[in-house]
């Protein structure tokens, strides 16, 4: 029943969405504006067409309808109701369900906030939302189907990749990766809207999808930085970020993404780069859609591979579809967006965008190319390469040195024209405490050119931004009289934009700090204890207690109890914790972290003996990592602010 | 809209297609398996499920690899929670029932499952015309570089692995592949038997 209700959804939603899709922007090319209102239904009853589906499917894993081929493959009646409900996303199938209901829900709110609009811009959008949609609804009706009968039920089935259930992160990472990808489709569809209506709006597309592109690349930042630390208290590596093909297919986007919230504002004030933009934008669709590709077909071999199928020549086609539809468009179109304005010094604002755009899209070939040369190795040359973290740490930290300089110098420089002498004036504070901050790191005993100079231009970089706010903050104090949390706060609230962004900087430099710091100064001891011997790394000392066993519905755990001492007195006990899934042959580490401003104390149980007289420990200390969280905690206020809406609609 | 330019864009767009095209035809994990020909692993297993008829164990008993030299090995491994195991399993049962009468043994191994589960599933597809072995800890899974299941080797009567297949079996590949063992193993003395 469950099966059937969501299938006739899915099968529904396929036919509306080819209709508002292909038949709506034919009609309404040919003048029947009547078509203009169906285009809109079309959005709204795929949206609920696809929220009947997914409702289904988690009806389904929580009832445990193993009648289902998904719940039969990731369902478990062992496992505990909130992991049954997330595990919707925990595979292939279920990924791609979620996918379309993220695509319908976007497009549904973008279509209502703007259902007042006149002009073909919104209607058209709409269409290329749903011909999104429709690719997405061929992979649920075909080869992704996640309704397929079994028959006869499994009384109970494997539940989902223990890694996946091991942690409260796996319920927050994949939405937020699904809603910074999938809201990437909102920009592109209006781009490629503005095209097919003709540059008279090509300054209307960037107006209208701002604050979606925000909202996207603030989703986005956020998955990345949850993905990372997710890594880092489940995989028991004491790392965060591997270049594993899975977590650079979330981060290229993120920095074309990155450089268009520039570039458009080139666009914006001057009348530049509108092609740029275009392709900008253009370019992280299409990464996106390669980034669910790579990890969907097998194609390239990585952790988080989903299980292989023919689902990869589909989503080739419609690369296919989507890099030389909007090639043909873009270039066919190119003559019209032609530039307004030009660059009127070299020392400027624009300049520095235009910098910062060329070496975060270098920075994104980089990746780009380390991720896909496996594959161009094994079609040239027929061997098998893989491509490691050498490789990308040698190739992109000059790069991340770089573009660390030009945000500091970016807010300090004025737009159209600078002068020397003030930009001298406002480096001089910052170049002082980037100074202070590379004696400090080398003080700690970091070592790495890139470590240090890493430090020293997040602080010289920071320092610049904050003076932004302090010049702002002084001058409304002088003008208006106001006390400082005031001028603050009204000062951000006049430009949010601006302000956001300075905040969303400060996110990246705490993070790069962090980040500097855990990967030069960190240091790690391993060793075999009995009860009651210590292990001192630093001037950490810990003592194992004892080692116990427990059964747990779905799993048992092992796990060894360690106090930390400080003059021979007991502040804090940790338990790193092995858990074992009975269908799954290796055991789960799950390390314990125990984090401080300064930095974190990360433990593994290595392993154990039998009788539980002894226990293998790995200490490891992780110096600023809950930076790295707290930056991405800042990244993404900077995105609220900037993006906030100024007036309340309505 | 410029259609030369047009073209340019989509020609220099398309390599990138093609590359991912050819790269959907190779599979990064099909590290070529070094064991087809090399000696197969050894492995000395304990019986969960009987099987029934010529390939029969009793239940508890040990079986080992080097035990059953001079017979031909049918080396299945499967799980209860194996959705394509259950396609696989009917023409398992049959070829093993077809070649019943000839120096042959089929196996299955249990992979990272409970005992009981794999009972139950047994069971409800109305038994197993061989015998199911546990494999505590996936050791022997391990040796043979498992994958995932459903996955079978066919071993020749000296020991050396002759065939492995990926994913769920044919009753007619299956009896193929033993028969021209069979064959190639004692082609003086029987050649093809005329059945």
């Amino acid at each position: 029943m469950t099966r059937l209700i969501a299938l006739d959804a899915l099968w529904f939603a396929l036919a509306v969405s080819a209709v508002g899709g292909i038949v709506a922007p034919i009609a309404i090319a040919r003048g029947r504006r009547e078509w203009v209102a169906i285009a809109r239904a079309a959005v709204y009853s795929n949206f609920a067409l696809v929220t009947v589906a997914i409702a289904a499917m988690i009806f389904a894993l929580v009832t445990h309808d193993f009648s289902i081929s998904y719940v039969a493959q990731v369902g478990s009646r062992a496992t505990p109701v909130f992991f049954t409900i997330i595990s919707v996303w925990g595979a292939l199938e279920g990924s791609i369900l979620f996918w379309a209901w993220v695509l319908a829900l976007y497009s549904a709110l973008v279509v209502y906030a703007n259902r007042n609009r006149p002009g073909n811009l919104v209607p058209y959008a709409s269409a290329v939302l749903l011909v999104i949609a429709l690719f997405f609804h061929v992979l649920l009706t075909g080869p992704a189907n996640p309704f397929h009968l079994v028959s006869p039920a499994p009384p109970d089935g494997p539940g989902p990749n223990p890694l996946l259930q091991n942690h409260i992160l796996m319920a927050v990472h994949p939405p937020l990766l699904y809603l910074g990808y999938v809201g990437m489709s909102v920009p592109f569809a209006f781009a490629v809207a503005a095209l097919i209506t003709g540059a008279k709006q090509d300054e209307e597309w960037i107006r209208l999808t701002r604050r979606w592109t925000l909202l996207a690349w603030g989703f986005l930042s956020a998955a990345i930085v949850a993905g990372m630390w997710w890594s880092y208290e489940v995989l028991g590596w004491g790392g965060y970020w591997a270049w594993d093909p899975v977590e650079n297919a979330s981060f290229i986007p993120w920095l074309t993404a990155t450089a268009y919230l520039h570039s458009v504002m080139v666009q914006e004030r001057r009348g530049m780069l509108k092609l740029w933009n275009v392709n900008l934008m253009v370019v992280t669709f299409v990464l996106t859609i390669l980034g669910t590709f790579l990890t969907r077909s097998g194609i390239i071999s990585s952790v988080h591979a989903f299980t292989q199928g023919p689902i990869g020549y589909y989503f080739l086609g419609f690369i296919a579809l989507v890099l030389i539809g909007s090639a043909v468009l873009v270039a066919g179109s190119s003559d019209k967006l032609h530039t307004e304005g030009r660059l009127d010094a070299p020392l400027s604002r624009e300049t520095v965008f235009l910098l910062n755009n060329l070496l975060l899209t270098a920075f994104m070939f980089t990746v780009l190319i380390g991720t896909l040369f496996p594959l161009v190795a094994e079609a040239f040359r027929g061997v098998k390469v893989s491509v490691g973290e050498p490789f990308f740490n040698r190739m992109t930290l000059p790069l991340v040195v770089a573009l660390l300089f030009l945000m500091g110098v970016g807010p300090a420089l004025p737009w159209r024209r600078g002068d020397w002498p003030a930009l001298r004036r406002k480096m001089i504070p910052g170049a002082a405490v980037g100074v202070l901050l590379s004696a400090l790191a080398a003080a700690a005993g970091a070592r790495s050119a890139y470590g240090i100079l890493a430090f020293a231009l997040a602080g010289f970089a920071a320092t610049l931004n904050i003076a932004e706010f302090v010049t702002g903050v002084r001058a409304r104090r002088t003008a208006h009289g106001e006390t400082v949390p005031v001028a603050l706060a009204r000062l951000v609230a006049g430009n949010r934009r601006r302000y956001g962004g300075y905040v969303a900087h400060m996110g990246i430099f705490v993070a790069a700090i962090g980040v500097a710091a855990s990967s030069t100064l960190r240091s790690e001891r391993e060793a075999t204890l009995k009860p009651g011997e210590v292990l001192t790394l630093g001037s950490v000392n810990a003592r194992l207690n004892d080692v116990w066993a427990r059964e747990e519905p779905q799993r048992a755990v092992i796990g060894a109890t360690v106090e930390l001492l400080r003059d021979g007195q007991p502040y804090a006990t940790m338990s790193p914790r092995m858990n074992i899934y009975p269908m799954s042959q290796q055991p789960v580490p799950t390390p314990d972290v125990r984090s401080t401003p300064v930095g974190d104390v990360y433990m593994n149980l290595m392993s154990f003996a039998q009788d539980g007289s002894t226990a293998t420990i790995k200490i490891i200390s992780e110096p600023l990592v809950p930076w790295i969280w707290t930056g991405g905690g800042i990244i993404c206020l900077g995105a609220l602010i900037a993006g906030w809406p100024a007036r309340r609609l309505g | 809209m410029n259609w030369k330019r047009s073209a340019v864009a989509a020609a220099v767009a398309a390599p990138f297609i093609v590359l991912l095209a050819w790269g959907l035809t190779k599979d990064p994990r099909e590290i070529p398996s070094p064991l087809p020909g090399r000696q197969a692993p050894e492995f000395a297993l304990e019986v969960f499920i009987p099987g029934e008829g010529a390939h029969a164990r009793n239940v508890g008993d040990t079986v080992s690899l080097a035990a059953l030299r001079g017979k031909v090995v049918v080396l299945n491994f499967w799980a209860s929670w194996c959705l394509e195991c259950v396609t696989e399993h009917q023409d398992l049962s049959l070829a093993a029932r077809q070649l019943a009468g000839k120096p042959v043994q089929f196996v299955g191994v249990l992979y990272n499952d409970v005992k009981d589960a794999g009972r139950q599933w047994v069971a409800q597809r109305g038994g197993e015309a061989y015998p199911a072995l546990d494999d505590p800890g996936a050791r022997a899974a391990i040796d043979y570089g498992l994958y995932g299941v459903p996955e079978t080797f066919v071993i020749d009567p000296s020991g050396k692995i002759a065939y492995k297949h990926t994913g769920p079996i044919w009753a007619g590949l299956l009896t193929a592949k033993v028969d021209s063992i069979l064959a190639a193993a004692t082609p003086a003395a029987s050649g093809p038997k005329g059945e």
